[in-house]
């Protein structure tokens, strides 16, 4: 996969100019969790994105990479608002959208779009190719040079397919087309910026890179900005201008995709980065195995999320809860939050960093023996609910 | 059947594992709709074509029966035993196998001397006209609670779930015996001589009234999977409508469920409309009526057992053929299905 995806490197885009096109403060996203027989009370909520910031500039490509459920779509669809926020605010161009209601929302609907996760359920069975691209256009009444007709050719050929297949059903497409057919519905609606959840995850590695490789072509050629949601740094390495890291609901770090893949401070980073593959197998690099499952997000622990999991771990990172900053030694614009962060460097260390969750849990045993235990129950009353 | 259904149900279905992303397609440009590829399924499968066929000829029976009756020469109220002393001093057919010649050809009533081929012509209509009624209100009724329960969802689908309980745990049989004279009460002032049309009426009421609970469980089960697709999420990032949702996106993909639904509800409406005549709450005489053909026939059965061959073997070919067809539909929509 790596050699797949290792694509002509394009020249590292200096710092964008473009304003800001996308501002999120705080955004916080709680699924209440109900219970009861007739009349039902809240027991707990999902915190499946808790106070996240983050800006996109026009034309920017942001990629926000996690592990699977850590809140990542949820924040693209709170994003595109098919998610009602609990908290925080979304500014898109400045105009604070963050309860604005379907008709408020309508001049700029068509302006943020979103590519799905999964080609499959992606696409409506019952609709061609041509009804599926031009139905948006028509709710928002954009009205083509040429007919919409001769739009969706057009749009077709952009994303690589055949501008005759119009006519087709989405069944009759492979996995990789219907992806193309749905950045092409999403192209139609002449975006300023779009969400693409995995847009490569369900698709077959020979074709991931196809696909990325068109959506960066469009992203140079369009100016759109993006935001690239992904589970490895590998696949958004060479597409992002900058990168976000995500666990359980927050934001770890961010900064410019140097300062990610090659200065890295917060150990999930580095954890994450040892276990993409590298393109340069010889390259030496360290080795992080991430051991044990992450948390609970009815339940997330306290202080630093990451805590549970990371080797590096104190009693602060208990009590206090780091604050994303651009920590000494960082960059501008370079953000992370930990109370210990790494060397930024990715170079091979002495000794591997092996998370044995039997190990962990003898050192912790030995620490924090009275804490440990409370929260275990915790979380055990946690996974019962 | 199930042969050749099966040969043709992978028809549809992607090339999955590593395809070539660019893989070359067919040459023909105008692609099939999962429709189409539905008829063409249909088409092969000859059990589903037969029972269609049958199912048709009901069908046109029931629009027709007036015309093939002139066409036959009888009617269905003339006491043609008694007129032409057909039937012996206890009321039966004197001719042997009740009553059949070249001029009765299903036979003569026992009792009265009615035709028993207009009659059954007639009763065929009758019955089909009220459970097609019945079917059509109740699967109308039950897709608009579905999608409504499905698409709106919290406390609409709770409490329109409970209500759909609560008419699921009446007792049916009992519940259109005990209802069906109510309601004809409620038109009808007892004194008064009750017009046919007041009892179709409520036939159809009451069995539309307890009709409508599965499709409406079905079409929910179905809105709330659909509506986690994300094609509707893709729909609602564009700014649609719920209206449109609803009817562009939500509504073609369980029109195949609607169809399937209304194929297996009607033949099953047609028998309890039956069983109601049967019974002696559904259609009264002189009307003629499927179910009340069985009626007279159980009076008669020992005597005369040929009354009860016609009605007994149209209903039963009915039935069946409905019930098949309605599983070759099944096949034809949703090749995937493991029976
Ligand atoms: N509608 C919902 N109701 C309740 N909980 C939800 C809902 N949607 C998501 N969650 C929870 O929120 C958390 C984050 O989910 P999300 O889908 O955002 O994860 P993700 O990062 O996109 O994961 P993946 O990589 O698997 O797609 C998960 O724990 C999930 O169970
Ligand atoms: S704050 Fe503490 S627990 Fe969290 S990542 Fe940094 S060192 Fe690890
Ligand atoms: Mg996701």
């Amino acid at each position: 996969m790596s050699e797949q995806l290792s694509l002509a490197k394009p020249a590292l885009p200096s710092q964008r100019k473009g304003g800001p096109l996308l501002e999120v403060e705080g955004l916080t996203k709680h699924f209440p969790l109900r219970d009861g027989f007739l009349f039902k009370r809240q027991v707990g909520a999902v915190q499946a994105v808790d106070g996240v910031d983050f800006t996109i500039h026009e034309g920017e490509a942001l990629g926000l990479v996690g592990e699977s459920g850590c809140g990542k779509s949820t924040t693209g669809r709170l994003v595109t608002r098919l998610l009602e926020p609990t908290a925080g605010q979304i500014l898109y161009q400045g105009h604070n959208i963050t309860h604005t209601d379907r008709k408020h929302l309508a001049p700029i609907r068509s302006q943020i779009q979103m590519i799905f996760q999964d080609p499959y359920a992606s696409l409506n069975p019952r609709q061609t190719v041509g009804t599926i691209i031009t139905g948006p256009m028509e709710i928002n009444h954009i009205q083509p040079p040429g007919g919409h007709e001769k739009r969706v050719r057009e749009l077709l050929e952009t994303v690589g397919l055949n501008p005759e297949h119009y006519n087709r059903f989405p069944h009759e497409f492979s996995g990789g087309q219907r992806q193309r057919i749905g950045i092409a519905r999403a192209l139609g609606m002449q975006p300023k910026l779009i969400i693409a959840d995995e847009p490569v995850s369900a698709l077959d590695v020979s074709i991931q890179a196809q696909v990325v490789n068109l959506l960066q072509k469009l992203q140079h050629e369009l100016g759109i900005a993006f935001l690239f949601i992904a589970h490895d740094l590998a696949i958004v390495r060479h597409f992002s201008h900058r990168v976000a890291v995500m666990y359980l609901g927050k934001i770890m770090e961010i900064g410019n995709r140097t300062d990610i893949y090659e200065t890295p401070r917060h150990p999930y980073t580095h954890a994450l980065l040892s276990a993409a593959p590298e393109a340069n197998p010889d390259d030496e690099q360290e080795r992080i195995r991430l051991a044990g499952d992450v948390p609970s997000p009815i339940n997330p622990p306290t202080g630093c999320r990451f805590r549970t999991r990371c080797w590096k771990a104190q009693q602060k990172c208990t009590t206090e809860e780091p604050p994303l900053l651009q920590i000494a030694g960082n960059n501008t614009g370079h953000l992370t939050a930990c109370h210990y962060p790494q060397d930024p460097t990715t170079a091979a260390r002495d000794e591997d960093v092996v998370l044995d969750p039997a190990l962990a849990a003898l050192e912790q045993n030995a620490q924090e023996s009275a804490e440990e235990s409370a929260e275990e129950s915790a979380e055990g009353s946690a996974e019962e609910q | 059947m199930s042969s050749s259904t099966q040969a043709t149900a992978g028809n549809d279905q992607i090339p999955e594992g590593p395809s070539a992303d660019t893989a070359a397609v067919p040459l023909e440009i105008i692609g099939r709709s999962p429709r189409q590829l539905a008829w063409l399924r249909f088409k092969r499968d000859r059990t589903g074509v037969i029972c269609a066929g049958i199912v048709g000829a009901f069908i046109l029976i029931a629009i027709f029966a007036p015309l093939i009756c002139a066409l036959y020469g009888k009617n269905p109220y003339t006491l043609y035993g008694q007129n032409d002393n057909l039937l012996n001093s206890y009321g039966m057919p004197i001719k042997p196998n009740g009553g059949i010649d070249s001029n009765h050809w299903f036979g003569i009533e026992p009792g009265l001397g009615r035709d028993i081929f207009a009659l059954l012509m007639y009763g065929i209509r009758t019955s089909l006209g009220i459970s097609l009624c019945v079917t059509i209100l109740s699967v109308a009724l039950g897709v608009l609670v579905g999608l409504i329960q499905g698409y709106v969802g919290r406390k609409t689908d709770y409490f329109l779930g409970r209500l759909t309980d609560l008419m699921m745990s009446f007792p049916q049989q009992l519940f259109f015996i005990a209802f069906t004279p109510v309601v004809i009460a409620l038109f009808v002032k007892p004194t008064e001589q009750e017009p046919t049309y007041i009892r179709f009426f409520a036939l159809v009421l009451v069995q539309f009234f307890l009709g409508w609970m599965s499709v409406s469980r079905l079409v929910r089960s179905q809105v709330l999977s659909l509506r986690e697709r994300e094609f509707v999420e893709a729909a609602q990032l564009t700014g649609a409508s719920t209206w449109r949702i609803v009817s562009k996106e939500l509504l073609p993909n369980i029109g195949s469920t609607i169809l399937v639904q209304t194929t297996l509800l009607l033949p099953v409406n047609v028998t309890t409309e039956a069983g109601l005549s049967y019974l002696g709450v559904g259609m009264q005489d002189p009307t003629p009526d499927w179910g009340l053909m069985f009626q007279k026939a159980a009076e008669y059965y020992q005597s005369d057992i040929t009354y009860m061959f016609f009605p007994g073997i149209a209903m039963l070919i009915f039935v069946v053929a409905f019930n098949l067809l309605g599983d070759s539909v099944r096949d034809a929509l949703d090749p995937k299905t493991i029976r």
